[in-house]
């Protein structure tokens, strides 16, 4: 049996995601969009799939159809209804959509023309309370629906309207074991944008008949237009003796105390997060990619009781410290001490709760990294080798890595680095690059021979493999790191030398090589060992106990070979029982307002401007965690994080907490009032514990930023609740309107305090002022978080609460405008200062329909009223720079003030209607 | 006109008519409404649910590989078939042709609801083909001419006269 299958076809993510969930062994090839595969049509399609009695599939249905058969499901009549409405309502208005929002770029079109079928499945899924589509058993129209609709609904800027049933089952499916792995080979992680290449080839789609009476048919269909989750009378039932059960059964939170060991009766999670380079600021990228998400991670599991050991520290060696060292005067120890405490503040800052924060300039770190290498070399894993190296004559030395850009040789990237490119993620050696030049003088260098060792990977290629199986099967490695990893296995391992000509590293002990030290990917990853060394002596008990630690990696995804080939190959080839890599959790690319965060161009927020801003860091956690780059790449955007502040946390989750406990202080002096429960109550705890079990399914397979909207969409359905419920007019009644009042009141702060618990892994600071505030018992958390979730009543009849406040703040658009200016860099000189101040005016956070483009005018033609704002803005400018110098500020943070200062005074003179000055030089670029 | 083959369906199914339907939207896709407050929307649906009612799953092919087969048929039925634009009825006659040049039947060797549907679907393409294109697409019309003599097949649709002898002149065997 043959499929074949093309990449960047909406079609064969259907094919793909099916043969992955039932586990079809057959042969996948991949084509191109033009072959012709089955010989009795005469226009290409794809995907195809090879009969074993040789005749062909060639529709993307009836091959899903056919592999759910051969795993003993036949299709039923429903699962054939949506089948058939798929191919025949969905998918003309789909590839009508598709081709205006890949081709066309009206994003916002297609998602109005998908409104119609994507309400009616909404409906249906509301109306039918399963799961999934047929019933809480996958079908295969799941998977084809979901292909289908892929491409839009993983796209975190579509929006076609609140669809909370269609992002449920959405979630559902494509938490079933495959299926985001086939999305990741059709789109590569790049969104709609993969489907470019195929959808040219396509004729253009007619458009889709006005159907009119297609309306009817949806209206008949839906019976009820809410769209919430009918829950079932079992479900109530179950979720309100849940409820009534209390925190009776209370377990004790896993201890803390130092030093955390593996424990025989616990799960051992030991957590890594990439260890940051120690001579830069990290920014949010950085701490998104990998101290904050396994931070999450971390405390999800510390309250699931779990025994958790999260380490993390600073990678000191290397090149680029000894130069920063030259530059500054000062030893390359100094530099490293000076960094690892501003990195430690930043992360402290941002509540990173380490159990050992470390750093790899240690003595640990020499006495393993060697005994690894020792052990490796007595086992004949090291190969000796002379290596052609790039040397700058004129710098006199040997140009390691990234201290040598030039052309990559497999994607002609430009600016590619010395080891690996940028643009296409794969590895170099330097002698390849194309024009290669010297970064610190600009100087052609020269190729030199010099003997160095090698890893023998190939040698320990197949039990790396046997590992792998293992582990990708078991553990939860995001789909990226196994895609990363399948495809080094696939394109077969090279030896990879492990030393480099360098001074400040870890000596090489071989008398052979002692003018040299460690490459820093050999040296780094053990680092993990040497900071855990540096916790406790007992270090072996996590790092040598494979049966039982479960080791789970964070990073961001152009991090995956090292952890997943190189160093394990270390690991194993050591032959020392060490415990080997569990799971990987890799991210895409956070960018910064649709560029990159560039330290050298001053492009983006670093960690230690965003202590300047006044905003606090759980609200810094919230907006990146909630715009984590899971999937595919996304954007840092001010305006957003402000809509988003605004919009979900004060009006939605601030509001409904505030709320719950207002109406305890004001209407019954402070205490949970008596509840009587009613059908409606009891739909609400059901829906709040379907909410919260999704939470914990998905934050057990790391899927952070999709559990983080389980927690809003508790405390949306818990407004609602309040609204409908009206206990303010309520309290004011009779005798029962003031039981239902209370009980309305009651369910809604219980409701608060598990979303405190909630919350603890995200906002850690927001949870302890909701416990706080609302004096939740201190086990409350453990209990509602054990095994598959339990909402039950934590704060009792009678129970006091404390005193209650607002707990966040609006973000205003002034506000995040200044900071949004303050944090954009230089921008690039070419641009046309006229189009610089019109995409300003859209970006702002409220784009007043009109005043957008009425402002570009008016600044071309010289705005006296603009101007004479602009002119208080370069005044109080000016004095912040001056104040800055005179405090003696670091020299980063004042060219940061001066590049916005001379960024308004062209404005002024543009909206002054003076021809502005031609760009200073750049001469603060060294 | 679904709502006609779906009765000569039932009818060649033996099946005892319990069912009513009625039509959706502008393209009047039909919709089943059973006594068992059982509702089905959509042609191949229904048509597949009729033969599983009349307890003949043969005609929905004997193996996991057949039966996709069959599904198949019927989708290429309500998606290329219907509404097909003038300018692709050669493309979709001579793909046919292809296909069915090793096949008595659309699945092969036996006949299945596949090719009821697909038959009921081309019938309106057949019918205004000309002598020279019944000869140019001879598989088409040999496999045609097949079904509408299956007994019990060609309910509400006026026969097609195919010229039998010039068809065995040009026959391959």
């Amino acid at each position: 049996m043959k499929l074949f299958v093309t990449e960047g076809n909406p079609h064969c993510l259907k094919v793909l995601a099916a043969a992955e969930l039932i586990g079809v062994k057959c042969d996948v090839s991949h084509v191109n969009h033009e072959e012709r595969v089955v010989p009795h049509l005469s226009r290409p399609t794809l995907p195809a799939l090879l009969l074993p009695c040789g005749l062909h599939l060639f529709t993307p249905n009836s091959i899903c159809r056919y592999f759910f058969e051969t795993s003993g499901h036949e299709s039923s009549n429903l699962s054939n209804q949506w089948l058939e409405w798929e191919e025949t309502e969905l998918q003309p208005i789909l590839a009508q959509a598709l081709y205006m929002a890949v081709l066309q770029g009206k994003g916002a079109e297609a998602a109005q023309a998908l409104r119609g079928p994507l309400s009616f499945l909404e409906s249906s899924l509301g109306n039918r309370g399963c799961r999934f589509l047929t019933s809480d058993e996958e079908a295969v129209a799941d998977i084809v629906l979901w292909a289908a609709l892929y491409p839009f609904l993983s796209d975190p800027d579509f929006t076609a309207g609140a669809l909370p049933q269609v992002r449920r089952w959405f979630q559902s499916v494509s938490l079933l074991d495959g299926c985001e792995n086939a999305a990741y080979t059709v789109l590569k992680g790049e969104g709609l944008n993969a489907l470019s290449g195929f959808l040219q080839k396509q004729p253009v789609p007619p458009s889709p008949r006005r159907d009119t009476k297609n309306s009817t048919q949806i209206e008949l269909v839906v019976l009820a237009e809410e769209s919430q989750r009918v829950m079932t009378p079992e479900e109530i039932e179950a979720a309100i003796q849940t409820w009534s059960r209390g925190l009776a059964e209370c377990p004790d939170p896993v201890s803390r105390e130092r030093p955390i060991l593996p424990q025989e009766d616990l799960r051992n999670i030991l957590i890594t997060s990439a260890l940051p380079y120690v001579n830069n600021v990290p920014h949010l990228g950085n701490i998104i990619g990998c101290v904050l998400s396994a931070d999450v991670f971390a405390r999800y599991g510390r309250l699931r009781g779990r025994n958790v050991l999260y380490v993390c520290g600073t990678d000191e060696y290397g090149t680029a410290t000894e130069n920063k060292a030259r530059e500054e005067g000062i030893s390359p120890q100094e530099i490293c001490d000076k960094y690892h405490a501003v990195h430690a503040a930043i992360y402290e800052w941002f509540q990173i709760d380490f159990d050992f924060f470390g750093r790899t300039t240690t003595s640990h770190q020499t006495d393993i990294a060697q005994d690894i290498f020792w052990r490796l070399h007595e086992r004949g894993y090291l190969l000796e080798d002379t290596v052609e190296q790039l040397r700058c004559e004129s710098c006199q030395r040997f140009l390691a890595d990234r201290f040598v850009e030039g052309v990559c040789p497999h994607c002609r990237y430009p600016e590619a680095r010395g080891d690996q490119c940028d643009k296409c993620g794969r590895l170099i050696n330097a002698v390849e690059l194309q024009d290669p030049q010297c970064k610190v003088c600009k100087e052609t260098p020269v190729v030199q021979s010099s003997k160095h060792l090698f890893l023998d990977l190939p040698k320990l290629e197949t039990q790396l493999e046997e590992w792998l199986e293992k582990s990708l099967r078991a553990g939860d490695w995001t789909v990226n790191a196994r895609q990363i990893t399948r495809s080094w296995l696939r394109d077969g391992l090279k030896p990879r030398c492990i030393t480099r000509d360098l001074l400040w590293g870890t000596p090489v002990p071989h008398p052979d090589f002692s003018d040299k030290v460690f490459y820093v990917w050999f040296d780094a990853p053990i680092g993990y060992l040497s900071i855990t060394a540096n916790y406790t002596n007992q270090w072996e008990k996590w790092w040598k106990n494979p049966e039982q630690v479960e080791l789970y990696h964070f990073m961001a995804k152009d991090n995956v070979p090292f952890h997943s080939v190189v160093f394990p190959c270390s690991l194993l080839g050591a032959e020392d029982n060490y415990t080997l890599v569990g799971s990987i959790i890799a991210t895409e690319y956070l960018n910064y307002e649709d560029t990159k965060f560039s330290k050298s161009r001053g492009v983006g927020v670093f960690g230690d401007m965003a202590m300047d801003t006044g905003i606090p860091a759980d609200i810094w956690r919230f907006y990146l965690l909630y715009m984590r780059p899971e999937n595919q790449d996304s954007a840092f955007s001010w305006a957003d994080m402000a809509l988003k502040n605004n919009s979900e946390l004060l009006n939605n989750l601030g509001n409904f907490i505030n709320r719950a406990g207002m109406f305890v202080t004001k209407f019954f002096q402070g205490c949970v009032p008596e509840m009587k429960l009613m059908d409606e109550d009891g739909q609400l705890l059901a829906q709040v514990g379907w909410e919260l079990h999704h939470y914990i399914k998905l934050l057990d397979k790391v899927r952070i930023r999709d559990a983080l909207k389980c927690i809003l969409n508790i405390s949306r359905l818990g407004n609602q609740y309040i609204q409908v419920n009206e206990p303010w007019k309520k309290i004011k009644g009779g005798d029962m309107d003031r039981l239902r009042a209370g009980t309305v009141t009651g369910v809604s702060v219980n409701v608060a305090s598990l979303l405190s618990a909630m919350l603890e892994p995200y906002m850690p600071t927001v949870s302890a002022t909701i416990r706080e505030q609302l004096r939740v018992p201190e086990c409350s958390a453990y209990s509602m978080l054990q095994d598959a979730g339990k909402f039950v009543c934590a704060l009792p009849v009678r129970h006091r609460i404390g005193t209650v406040s607002p707990l966040f703040q609006k973000l205003e658009p002034d506000h995040i405008e200044a900071l949004r200016r303050r944090f954009g860099g230089q921008q690039p000189e070419e641009e046309d200062p006229k189009q610089q101040a019109g995409a300003q005016a859209e970006a702002s956070p409220e784009p007043g329909a009109s005043s957008a483009p009425v402002e570009v005018v008016g600044i071309g033609a010289g705005d006296p009223e603009m101007a004479k704002q602009l002119a208080q803005a370069v005044a109080e400018q000016g004095e912040r720079v001056r104040t800055l110098k005179g405090q003696k500020a670091e020299k980063a943070a004042i060219a940061a003030e001066v590049a916005t200062l001379l960024d308004l005074k062209k404005q002024l003179e543009l909206a002054e209607g003076r021809v502005p000055e031609p760009a200073p030089q750049k001469g603060k670029k060294k | 006109m679904a709502l006609r083959e779906l009765s000569s369906l039932e009818k060649s199914l033996g099946l005892k008519k319990a069912n009513k339907y009625s039509t959706q939207g502008d393209r009047k896709v039909p919709v089943l409404q059973n006594n068992n407050g059982l509702s089905l929307t959509g042609l191949a649906t229904i048509a597949t649910h009729l033969v599983r009612e009349a307890k003949q799953p043969e005609l929905l092919g004997v193996s996991a590989e057949q039966r996709a087969v069959v599904q198949q048929w019927l989708e290429y039925r309500v998606t290329k078939l219907d509404n097909c634009p003038k300018e692709e009825v050669k493309t979709v006659l001579k793909d046919l042709n292809q296909y069915l040049e090793d096949k008595v039947y659309l699945a092969g060797n036996n006949f299945t609801l596949a090719d009821t549907l697909m038959y009921y679907g081309i019938h309106r393409i057949v019918v205004d083909l000309a002598v020279q294109e019944k000869e140019k697409y001879v598989n088409v019309s040999r496999w045609f001419d097949h079904v509408q003599h299956y007994p019990g097949v060609r309910h509400h649709l006026p026969p097609v006269v195919i010229l039998r002898n010039r068809f065995y002149a040009s026959a391959h065997h």
